[in-house]
């Protein structure tokens, strides 16, 4: 099974390795967006993000597994935390690369982590430093070429490593419950779906819902899971919980991975017993 | 097996102090910051002043009411009509006193102008004068008002800023004030929101500015379109225009802000103020726009401004400024500004801005560092009107922060539905229609307003809870003056939909002081721009004569100077607009000298 893919010609030659993809994805959208718009405040509190998920990658992994790793997942977890930790003060965005980077070798069943690491750390940090800092939520342009450029770009680079399909059902099952919740709340439906439009959106249904460490291995199962993440939002977003996405992706991902494995685990057995 | 077990304690222990950090930072911050007293006296004796709010024994009686706007606006009033709370300290009468003017802004309410008895009680008086009942349907609803001498009479004069038109009035020495609106040529409609009144070309008449907020063919009153909100709420491009009036000398006013560069950008100017930051000679403009970033126009002194924002250091990062103020916070003969935006835990963490003059500073164009963190002045909360002043009379400036946006039902809260609008696609935000009703609820509303004392080695500490001043109204304008003539700059706070608050500041008689009150003659007459350069104590402290500043606030017009124990003052330089340079050896402590342009005179 080939690990890489290909590029439109005429760049056909050169291939880029799978777990690279997500790293420049992200850079580019990040470079694009802090052109634009100067979302960074000051580089510094992104080099102290990707060097904190560098550091805690590289020595949790060498003091358990006695060897040095990649840090290509390091590098999305950095900048994504760089991208969506909002805070005048530098430490944050540190500590939640660490905290991220440091759940994978905490949480773990059957071998693998169970959380989506920059979910887990922004989930931890609004709970643990809310007064030191925000979300990515309200904090970017509000430009609509922008804004589809980068869904484009991304949906396409998605669908290349064969993840197209979870954003598709996420996207259909929030807008599918936003209109539930404006029926119910009598709101408008453009008001619902708003912040679907948003740059936290963006960063969650593109990187974070699409992670391959923590989505399920069927496409039923990876789609069942999107699905059921944009219904649990329905309620933090019926409970006005401005972080609703990933307060729904820390409580479905962990579920949907343990059930996946202990699943498969029980078909494997009864397979064994019939052999 | 047991090496596993040892590691996998290990990983967990690292985890759990990570998850920590935030607690043992805030419980360290808290143990060094703890202090109990039992009485204001003993507060007095550890930071030199305490405040008592004497509002009811002062005789003002004054709560702002807001304009009621279009009915399309009606699920989102409380946020739309959040500001037009003002107050302005002037001298009307020429009495030596300090008065107070104060803006209402719902159709048919008065402003009101307070004279001070000089007994320690006011009376309203702007009936009487003229300047009441100015919240007129078709005219527009008070968002400020600023003083200034315009005309050279010795008498200060009055711009009162709307969303509608801005009016002039004449002030016919000091006993009644007359609208000279139309014959000056004051603009049409503007959503204005801040105004200063400037000498920008030093010619020795006052010119004003005055910044928009919403887009000036917005009539908030009667909506032709809902399309009225920012486009963005970090790079919004569709506020109103900013204005600059050059005052032609014959009591008429010329519209050049076109000409002048400042009609460039259509941001949503919340707050402006001017300085000679480059010491040109020339004033300069800092604005604090909000959904967007801060901007600083340099004056070339031929009738141009240059935005140098991103040159400056301080035009990169959005956020969402309310106010502006200068201040010599390191005793060092520069000004540092100080802008105000939001912090709200956990869902909006901008910061609020200390703009300091970084030391590779050269050329025409200065150079800013954010210094807020750094100088522990960054957090605050919804932010309106930051003003320095040296409340404990020691010589370094402290800093009052007015905080609070919208006090609704307890235990509601409307951040959710505003997160899910803001954050959305343009074509949402800008379509009021868009935006949920607020039914009521808290939005950033009860917080606490901030008293920062400046230690002046380089960190400020909030005190506002321990020296009387924890204010949990909507604060909006706060302005500073010596009310009852002891020497303490005393606060006046102008809250929106609620009362005034007036708080009486008892500094410690241990601390000398010394005050000027300067008279152009070549310069305008206010001495609006006018710099003073105090050499005291090895330290230089710079201060000047503004035309209006902060939030929607002017405050008094004397430049007042604490110096703590020392009792010696070497000399005050002073710079007039006209370019003149006056210096006043050992001017005399605990008093306030009269300084009339070009040579020094008795004190009063």
């Amino acid at each position: 099974m080939s690990f890489s893919t290909s590029l439109p010609e005429p760049f056909s030659q050169i291939t880029i390795p799978k777990n690279y993809i997500g790293p420049i994805l992200i850079s580019g959208i990040l470079f694009a967006a802090h052109i634009s718009f100067g979302i960074l405040d000051t580089w510094t509190k992104l080099f102290s993000a990707i060097g904190a998920a560098f550091i805690t990658e590289l020595l949790l992994h060498r003091f358990v597994t006695g060897k040095w790793r990649d840090i290509s997942s390091a590098y999305v977890s950095g900048i994504s935390a760089g991208i969506l930790v909002r805070s005048p003060m530098i430490w944050p965005f540190a500590l939640c690369a660490a905290i991220s980077i440091a759940s994978k070798y905490v949480f773990r069943y059957k071998g693998t982590h169970i959380f989506n690491p920059t979910n887990f750390g922004i989930v931890v940090m609004i709970i643990i430093a809310s007064d030191s800092m925000a979300v990515l939520s309200i904090q970017w342009g509000n430009n609509m070429w922008a804004m589809l450029v980068i869904w484009i770009v991304g949906l396409i680079t998605i669908s290349k490593v064969n993840r197209f399909n979870i954003c598709a059902t996420y996207v259909a099952g929030f807008l599918f419950f936003a209109w539930i919740r404006s029926i119910y709340t009598g709101g408008s439906f453009m008001a619902e779906a708003a912040p679907l439009t948003g740059p936290m959106y963006q960063l969650f249904v593109l990187f974070m819902i699409t992670d391959p460490k923590t989505t399920l291995s069927t496409k039923m199962g990876q789609n069942v899971v999107a699905f059921l993440i944009a219904f649990v939002e329905l309620f933090f977003r019926l409970g006005e919980a401005v972080y609703a996405p990933f307060y729904a992706l820390f409580i479905v991902g962990p579920i949907a991975l343990i059930f996946e494995k202990w699943w498969n685990e029980r078909k494997q057995d009864a397979a064994s017993v019939v052999r | 097996m047991n090496k596993d077990l040892i590691k996998k304690v290990t990983v967990l222990l690292i985890f759990v102090l990570l998850l920590s950090v935030p607690y043992l930072m805030k419980t360290y911050d808290e143990f060094v910051n703890a202090e109990y007293f039992d009485s204001m006296e003993e507060v007095q004796e550890r930071y030199g002043f305490y405040l008592v709010d004497i509002t009811a024994e002062t005789g003002i009686n004054f709560t702002h009411q807001r304009a009621t706007v279009d009915d399309r606006l009606n699920h989102i009033l409380p946020q739309i009509s959040s500001v037009g709370a003002s107050v302005s300290v002037v001298d009307f009468n020429n009495n030596g006193l300090p008065d107070l003017y104060f803006t209402s802004s719902e159709f048919g309410s008065m402003n009101a102008l307070y004279r001070n008895n000089g007994d320690g009680t006011f009376t309203d008086v702007a009936d009487a004068m003229g300047i009441a009942d100015l919240n007129i349907p078709g005219l527009g609803a008070s968002m400020g008002a600023v003083w200034g001498d315009f005309n050279n009479s010795g008498y200060e004069d009055l711009l009162l800023i709307r969303w509608g038109k801005p009016e002039l009035y004449r002030n016919d020495d000091g006993v009644g004030f007359t609208r000279v609106t139309d014959e000056a040529g004051m603009p049409g409609h503007i959503n204005a929101n801040s105004a200063f009144w400037f000498d920008y070309n030093n010619n020795g008449y006052l010119d004003l500015f005055i910044g928009g907020y919403y887009h000036e063919d917005v009539n908030l009153f009667e909506l032709s379109d809902t399309r009225m909100m920012p486009d963005s709420y970090e790079y919004a491009t569709n506020g109103g225009l900013n204005y600059l009036l050059e005052n032609q000398g014959d009591g008429t006013f010329r519209d050049v802000s076109e000409e002048s560069g400042l009609q460039e950008t259509r941001r949503w100017t919340l707050a402006a103020a001017a300085a000679d930051i480059n010491n040109s000679g020339f004033p300069d403009i800092v604005l604090a726009n909000d959904y967007g970033v801060d901007e600083l126009f340099l004056n070339d002194g031929n009738g141009r401004f240059r935005n140098v924002s991103q040159e400056a250091g301080l035009g990169f990062v959005p956020k969402s400024g309310m106010s502006v103020a200068f201040g010599d916070i390191m005793n060092r003969g520069q000004f540092a500004i100080y802008i105000t935006n939001i912090s709200e835990a956990g869902v909006l963490m901008q910061g609020n801005n200390l703009w300091v003059p970084a030391r590779r500073s050269s050329g025409d164009v200065p150079r800013y560092r954010n210094a807020a963190g750094n100088m522990g002045v960054e957090i605050g909360e919804w932010g309106y009107g930051g003003q320095f002043v040296d409340l404990n009379n020691n010589g370094n400036l402290d800093l009052y922060v007015a905080n609070g946006y919208v006090s609704g039902e307890p235990g509601t809260d409307y951040w959710y539905d505003y997160s899910r609008v803001v954050g959305g696609n343009r074509n949402i935000i800008i379509d009021a229609v868009n935006w949920p009703a607020m039914d009521g609820r808290n939005f950033s509303g009860y917080q606490t307003n901030k008293i920062w004392l400046n230690d002046g080695a380089g960190r400020f500490r909030e005190v506002a809870n321990v020296v009387g001043g924890a204010l949990n109204l909507d604060s909006r304008a706060v302005a500073y003056a010596d009310l009852f003539g002891t020497g303490a700059m005393d606060i006046i706070v102008a809250n929106q939909h609620q009362p005034v608050k007036i708080y009486r500041n008892h500094v410690t008689i241990d601390h000398n002081w010394v005050s000027f009150r300067l008279e152009g003659r070549a310069a305008n007459r206010s001495a609006i721009g006018a710099k003073v350069l105090l050499h005291w104590h090895d330290k230089q402290t710079l201060k000047m004569v503004s035309g209006g500043d902060a939030f929607a606030s002017q405050s008094q017009r004397p430049v007042h100077f604490g110096i703590g124990t020392t009792d010696i003052v070497e000399k005050a330089e002073i710079f007039w607009p006209s370019g003149e340079i006056q210096v006043i050896e050992n001017p005399e402590l605990n008093r306030v000298h009269h300084i009339i342009e070009p040579q020094a005179t008795v004190s009063n």
